[in-house]
C-alpha cells in the first residue's frame, strides 16, 4: 500500500516536472510570480486587492476566494510572524495587524519564502506610509497611497520592490516639485513629507 | 485628504462603521470627475475623485463602455496639471480602465513626453503604462526609448523597461528579442532589482536556445549575482540545465552541483531553500548529493517563522516519499512540529513522521496524533488515516495500538469520505494482519450499531459474511447482525440477511439458530428481503425440506465469486434468452486492463473480404468473436488467452506490422495486424509466411491471407497451428510478409493494374509459457493458499545473477510468468533489501496458480529468489519451476 502510494506520487512529480520544459509554461514556472495581493478588514471585506493572475476570471469567484481564505486564516494568530496555508493549490503566506489582513498568494510550486518577502515588503511599507497607525480607517483615509503601495510593488505578477523603504519611499514622494530627481530623496525626507501630509489633513 | 469623502451618514453610529466611502455610489462620483474639466485644476480634489473612481473599481464595481470611456477622456486632461501625487493616480487609473485602441492614441503623445522627461518617476511610470495599454504599431514608435531606459542610469526606470519588456515578450517577441544587448548589459546592473528583471527576462529571450542558456548559466554562476531574487532565478535555470543535460552524464559527477551546494550557504534565506529545494528535485539525486540540502532544510525546521517551517516540512514530505531514510535524521525536529499552532506544518510533520518512521517510535506517535486528530479537517484526516494504514503493513507488531487508534477515530464525528477511508483501512488490517482479525471484526461490528451510511454498512456486513464464520466464536457476531434486521433500512437488512445465512451454511452449529432468525425475516415489509430469506432457507434446508440443491448452488450462493464482475455484466448483457440456460463458466476469467472496444453485431461481420473492421479488436470478447468467424479456425474450440500485440517492426517503417497470439487448447493462432504507411502503394493477397523449424511441436494447418490492404487503413491476416493439445509448447517463429504491391497515383486514387510481387522481412515471434498463463486476481491471496494445500505445492530456490535493482528482477520474473501480481506486491519500496511477491493465474487446461515469491539480495548485486508453487495438479507446479529453471 505504502509503496504503492509514494511511487504514484513520484510518477506525478515526474510528470509535473517534465512539463515545466515545454516553451509555453516555462514563462511563468521558471520567474518568481504573484498571483494576488490582498488587504481585507477584520470581516474579510476588501480594503483593496490586486489580482495578476486568471485563476479569478470574475469579481465573484475573486470574491469567493477571498471569502474562503479570510474565513481559513480568520482565527490563526498571524500577528508577529507571517503565517502560510496551502489552499486551493496556491500557497497563501499572510499577516495581521489590528482590523487589517495582508495576503499574498503565489502557485504551488513557489518558493514559500519568496512570497513571504513581498508579504513584509507590503506589510512594512504600509506601515511606514501610515506612519505605525495601522488600521482599517486610516487605510480608507489614505487609500491612494495604498494603491500606489500596491502598484509599485507588483507589476503583472513580476515582484518589482520588495524593500518596504524603497516603496513608501516612491509612494510618498507626492508633494516634491516636478524636476527635483526621486534618487535625491531620502527616507527620512519621505516619512517627512508623509508627516506634513498627515498633519495638512488633520487641520482640516 | 484625510477629510471624509462623503458625508457622513447621520443614522449610522459613526464609531462602529466609520469609513470614508461610506454610502458611495457610482452615479455621484461620474459627476464629480467633471472637476477632471475645470480650466483651473485642483490637483487635490481630482486626486480624491480619482481614489473613489479606483475604490469603486477595487469593491467590484464596473462601468459601462460609456462611463469608462467618458471617464478615460476627462482623465486625459489631468495631464495638464503638474502635481506629481495627481500624475501618479491618472497613471493607475489609465491603467485600470485598460483603454481600447482608439483611446489609446489620446493618450500617446502625452505619455511618450513623460517617457523622456527628466522626472525619473515619470520616465518609469510612463512606460509602464504605455506598455500595458500599446500594441504592436506604437511599439516600434517607442522602441527606440525603451532600448535606453533600459540601461538607464536611475534604477526605477530600467527595472519598469525591463519588467514591461517580460509582459511584451508574450506578444510581440520579434521585438523584445531585438533588445538582447541592453538586456545583456543590464544583467551587470549594481542595483539589485535590476539585475534580477535583465536576467528573467534574457533567459525568456533565449528560452529556447539551449546552448545560449548553458553560456548565460555557466558564466552566471562564476560571477557574483548580487540579489536574492536573482540568485534564485539563477538556481532554476541551474536545474534546468542540469535537467536536459542529465542523460547524457548518468555518471560521474554531475555538473553545477557544486553551485548549488555552495547556494546553501548564501546569506538570504530564500536562496538558501531555493537551492535546497532544487538539488531534491535532482532526477535520480543520490544520498550524498542530498545530505547537504537535508542538513539546512532541518535547521530551518526549528525557525521561530512559520513560512519556513512549512517550507522545510514540506519539501522533506516529498523526499521522504522517494529517500525515506535520507529524512530520518530530521525525525526528533519534526516531532515537535506535531504540535505546531499551524495546523499545515503539523498535518505535513505527521504524515513525513508516518512515512519514516520505525518501530519503536510508532506508540508515541500514536499519543500525539490522538491529541491532534480533533482539529483538522477531514481531508487531513484521510491522509493521517492513510498514512497510519501504510504504516501498520510496514509494522504488523503494532497492530494493536493502530487499530485501537482507528477504532477510536470511527466512533468520532466524520463526513462519509472520512469513514470510508478508516473502514477501508480496518478492512486491509484484518485481510493482511490475522492477528487483527477478531478485534478489527468487534470494532466493525460495534460500527455498524451506529453507522448513518448505507454503504459503509452492507460493505461490513458483506465483510463480516466471509470472514466471521472463520474464527474462533463466529457466534458472538450474529447478535450485531440480526439488529441491522430490526433496525436499519431495506438494503441494510437484505445485506443483513445475507450474511445471516453465510454463517448458517458455513457453521453447522448454528444453523438451527440462523433457521430461527431468517424464519422471522420471511414476514419482512420489503420484498428483496423476503426473497432473500426465502431463498436460503430453502437452499440451507430451514424448513423442513430435502434439501436437494447441489454442491455447485452453495458454492454460488457462498462461494466467493472468481469471475471479474465487469466480465459477469458484459456476459450477461449479451446473454440472449433461449432454452439454453446461462452458463457462468463461459464468463471470460482474464482480467482486462484495456477499455472495451465497441461491440460489433456478431457472426455477421464479413470475414475480411473487401471491408477489413477498422482498427485491431483489443478485448478478448472482441478477438472472440473475430475468430469464431473465421470458419477455417470455427472448430478449435473456446479461446484460452490473446497475448497483448507484439511489434514485429520498428517504428516509422513502410509497413507497419504487429502480431497478437491467440492460444486453443490445440492451436495457436497468429494474428497479424498490418498497416500500410505508404501513400503511393496498394498491397493486395497480403500473407506472413511462418517458418516454424525452430519450433517443432507446431505444425502450420491454415492460413489466411488478407485480399487488400490500401494506405492507412489496417488489416489483418492469420495463420494457424496445430500443437500438441493441453501441451505448453513453445518455440521460435520467423516471419516474412508477402505481398502484391501496386502503385497508386495519390491524385485520382487510382492503382495500376499490374503490380510486383514483393517480400518484407519481420521480427522473430516467440511462443514462450507465459502465453499459457491465464492473469487471475484472487482477492484474498492468503485465503485461497491455504485453501489449495500443501499437496500440489513445490518449493525451490533459485539464483538470478547480478541484477539492475531488486524492481527489476521481481520484474523481469512476473514478466516470464506472466502471472497477475496480487495485493500490489509487484513494487518494491525503494532501497528494500528484501521483497515478497504474490501471484496467481490460471494455467492452461483451467488449473488454478498461485505463486510465492520471495526475493534477497545476496552481496551487492547478486538476486536470489525462493519459488513456492501451489496448484491443484503437481504436474502444473511442476511446469511453473520448469519455466522459471528454463528462463
Amino acid at each position: 500500500m505504502f509503496t504503492t502510494e509514494s511511487s504514484i506520487s513520484v510518477l506525478i512529480a515526474r510528470g509535473k516536472r517534465g512539463s515545466d520544459l515545454s516553451p509555453n509554461t516555462s514563462n511563468m514556472e521558471s520567474c518568481p510570480s504573484v498571483k494576488n495581493v490582498l488587504l481585507l478588514d477584520s470581516e474579510g471585506n476588501r480594503v483593496a486587492v490586486k489580482y495578476y493572475s486568471d485563476d479569478w476570471p470574475t469579481n465573484s469567484a475573486k470574491e469567493a476566494f477571498e471569502k474562503s481564505v479570510f474565513t481559513k486564516t480568520q482565527k490563526t494568530n498571524a500577528r508577529n510572524e507571517a503565517e502560510i496555508t496551502l489552499f486551493e493549490n496556491h500557497i497563501v503566506v499572510y499577516k495581521f495587524v489590528q482590523d487589517l489582513h495582508f495576503f499574498v498568494t503565489g502557485s504551488e510550486d513557489e518558493n514559500e519564502l519568496i512570497l513571504a518577502t513581498v508579504l513584509q515588503g507590503f506589510f512594512d511599507a504600509v506601515g511606514l506610509i501610515l506612519r505605525g497607525t495601522v488600521d482599517k480607517k486610516e487605510a480608507l483615509e489614505n487609500l491612494d497611497l495604498i494603491l500606489l503601495c500596491l502598484d509599485e510593488i507588483v507589476d503583472g505578477g513580476i515582484i518589482l520592490e520588495t524593500d518596504a523603504n524603497v516603496i513608501a519611499e516612491k509612494v510618498a514622494s507626492h508633494s516634491i516639485d516636478a524636476g527635483a530627481p526621486l534618487s535625491e530623496q531620502t527616507i527620512s525626507q519621505a516619512l517627512a513629507t508623509a508627516r506634513e501630509h498627515l498633519a495638512r489633513s488633520l487641520l482640516k | 485628504m484625510a477629510q471624509p469623502l462623503v458625508k457622513k451618514d447621520d443614522d449610522r453610529d459613526d464609531e462602529a462603521d466609520y469609513s470614508p466611502f461610506l454610502g458611495i455610489e457610482k452615479g455621484a462620483v461620474l459627476q464629480e470627475a467633471r472637476v477632471f474639466n475645470d480650466p483651473q485644476l485642483d490637483p487635490r480634489r481630482c486626486s480624491q475623485v480619482i481614489t473613489k473612481l479606483l475604490y469603486l473599481l477595487n469593491q467590484g464595481e464596473s462601468f459601462t463602455k460609456v462611463e469608462a470611456t467618458e471617464v478615460f477622456f476627462a482623465v486625459t486632461k489631468l495631464f495638464q496639471s503638474r502635481d506629481i501625487g495627481l500624475r501618479r493616480m491618472v497613471y493607475v487609473m489609465i491603467k485600470e480602465l485598460s483603454p481600447s485602441a482608439d483611446e489609446v492614441i489620446i493618450v500617446t503623445s502625452s505619455l511618450m513626453k513623460d517617457m523622456t522627461s527628466k522626472t525619473d518617476m515619470y520616465r518609469a511610470n510612463a512606460i509602464r503604462v504605455l506598455c500595458r495599454i500599446t500594441d504592436g504599431t506604437l511599439l516600434t514608435q517607442i522602441e527606440r526609448y525603451l532600448k535606453q531606459a533600459i540601461v538607464d542610469k536611475n534604477p526605477v526606470v530600467a527595472s519598469a523597461a525591463l519588467v514591461s519588456g517580460i509582459h511584451l515578450l508574450q506578444t510581440n517577441p520579434e521585438i523584445v528579442k531585438r533588445w538582447s544587448n541592453e538586456v545583456q548589459e543590464a544583467v551587470q546592473s549594481r542595483a539589485a532589482l535590476v539585475q534580477f528583471h535583465a536576467l528573467a527576462l534574457l533567459h525568456q529571450i533565449r528560452q529556447n536556445d539551449r546552448l545560449a542558456v548553458n553560456k548565460l548559466v555557466t558564466s552566471l554562476t562564476r560571477g557574483s549575482v548580487r540579489s536574492p531574487l536573482a540568485q534564485c532565478l539563477l538556481i532554476r535555470y541551474t536545474s534546468q540545465v542540469i535537467r536536459e543535460s542529465a542523460n547524457n552524464t548518468q555518471t560521474g559527477d554531475r555538473p553545477f552541483y557544486d553551485f548549488l551546494e555552495g547556494c546553501l550557504r548564501h546569506k538570504a534565506e530564500m536562496v538558501i531553500f531555493e537551492a535546497a529545494r532544487a538539488i531534491t528535485e535532482l532526477n535520480g539525486v543520490t544520498s550524498r548529493e542530498l545530505t547537504p540540502a537535508i542538513t539546512v532544510l532541518q535547521l530551518f525546521l526549528s525557525s521561530s517563522k512559520p513560512v519556513l517551517r512549512f517550507a522545510a516540512v514540506r519539501t522533506l514530505n516529498k523526499v521522504a516519499m522517494t529517500h525515506p531514510m535520507a529524512v530520518t535524521n530530521c525525525n526528533i525536529d519534526m516531532e515537535s512540529l506535531i504540535s505546531d499552532q499551524n495546523r499545515s506544518i503539523a498535518t505535513l510533520a505527521i504524515t513525513t513522521l508516518l512515512k519514516t518512521g520505525n518501530e519503536s517510535s510508532v506508540d508515541r506517535l500514536m499519543k500525539q496524533i490522538t491529541n491532534f486528530m480533533s482539529d483538522i479537517a477531514d481531508e487531513f484526516k484521510i491522509v493521517v488515516v492513510e498514512a497510519i494504514r501504510s504504516l501498520c503493513l510496514k509494522f504488523p507488531l503494532k497492530h494493536r495500538s493502530l487499530m485501537n487508534f482507528l477504532s477510536n477515530i470511527l466512533r468520532e464525528e466524520g463526513g462519509f469520505e472520512y469513514k470510508k477511508a478508516i473502514v477501508d483501512s480496518i478492512v486491509i488490517l484484518i485481510r493482511d494482519i490475522p492477528e487483527a482479525k477478531e478485534s478489527g471484526l468487534l470494532h466493525l461490528c460495534e460500527f455498524i450499531e451506529d453507522c448513518e451510511f448505507t454503504y459503509l454498512s452492507t460493505q461490513i456486513l458483506h465483510f463480516l459474511g466471509i470472514e466471521g464464520p472463520k474464527t474462533s466464536d463466529p457466534s458472538k457476531y450474529i447478535r450485531y447482525i440480526y439488529n441491522r434486521v430490526h433496525l436499519e433500512n431495506a438494503t441494510v437488512r437484505a445485506g443483513a440477511v445475507s450474511t445471516l445465512a453465510k454463517f448458517g451454511a458455513m457453521v453447522d452449529s448454528l444453523k438451527p439458530r440462523i433457521f430461527v432468525l431468517l424464519r422471522r425475516c420471511v414476514f419482512d415489509n420489503d420484498d428483496e428481503v423476503r426473497d432473500r430469506a426465502t431463498l436460503y432457507l430453502n437452499t440451507l434446508g430451514g424448513d423442513g425440506a430435502v434439501v436437494e440443491t447441489g454442491e455447485d448452488v452453495k458454492e454460488f450462493l457462498f462461494g466467493s465469486l472468481d469471475i471479474p464482475l465487469v466480465n459477469l455484466e458484459n456476459s450477461l448483457k449479451n446473454y440472449e434468452a433461449s432454452e439454453e440456460p446461462f452458463d457462468i463458466n463461459s464468463v471470460p476469467r482474464e482480467v482486462k486492463t484495456q477499455p472495451l472496444a465497441e461491440k460489433k453485431a456478431p457472426g455477421k461481420k464479413p470475414t475480411g473480404l473487401g471491408a477489413p473492421p477498422p482498427g485491431p479488436p483489443s478485448t478478448v470478447d472482441a478477438y472472440e468473436k473475430l475468430l469464431s468467424s473465421i470458419p477455417e479456425f470455427a472448430n478449435f474450440g473456446k479461446l484460452f488467452k490473446s497475448s497483448a500485440p507484439v511489434e514485429l517492426t520498428e517504428a516509422e517503417t513502410e509497413y507497419a506490422v504487429n502480431v497478437v497470439k491467440h492460444i486453443f487448447d490445440g492451436h495457436v493462432v497468429f494474428q497479424y495486424n498490418c498497416t500500410n504507411t505508404i501513400p503511393e502503394q496498394l498491397l493486395e493477397n497480403v500473407i506472413v509466411v511462418v517458418d516454424a523449424s525452430e519450433a517443432e511441436e507446431f505444425a502450420e494447418v491454415a492460413s489466411k491471407p488478407l485480399r487488400s490492404l490500401p494506405y492507412d487503413s489496417p488489416g489483418q491476416t492469420f495463420v494457424a497451428f496445430e500443437k500438441p493439445e493441453g501441451v505448453p509448447a513453445v518455440g521460435k517463429f520467423s516471419n516474412m510478409l508477402r505481398f502484391i504491391v501496386k502503385e497508386v497515383d495519390p491524385s485520382t486514387g487510382d492503382a495500376e493494374d499490374d503490380g510486383v510481387e514483393d517480400e518484407y522481412q519481420l521480427e522473430d515471434l516467440e511462443v514462450v509459457a507465459a502465453d499459457y498463463m491465464l492473469k487471475v486476481g484472487v482477492s484474498n491471496f492468503r485465503n485461497a493458499w491455504e485453501s489449495m494445500g500443501a499437496d500440489g505445492e513445490r518449493v525451490d530456490e533459485y539464483g538470478l545473477g547480478p541484477r539492475d535493482s531488486l524492481a527489476e528482477a521481481v520484474n523481469a520474473v512476473i514478466n516470464l510468468l506472466g502471472m497477475q501480481p496480487c495485493e500490489g506486491t509487484e513494487v518494491v519500496p525503494n532501497n528494500s533489501r528484501s521483497h515478497t511477491c504474490l501471484l496467481s493465474g490460471v494455467y492452461i487446461g483451467n488449473v488454478k496458480v498461485l505463486v510465492r515469491l520471495q526475493f534477497g539480495l545476496d552481496g551487492p548485486k547478486d538476486v536470489a529468489m525462493k519459488l513456492a508453487v501451489r496448484s491443484e495438479d503437481e504436474a502444473v507446479s511442476d511446469a511453473i519451476h520448469e519455466i522459471v529453471a528454463s528462463g
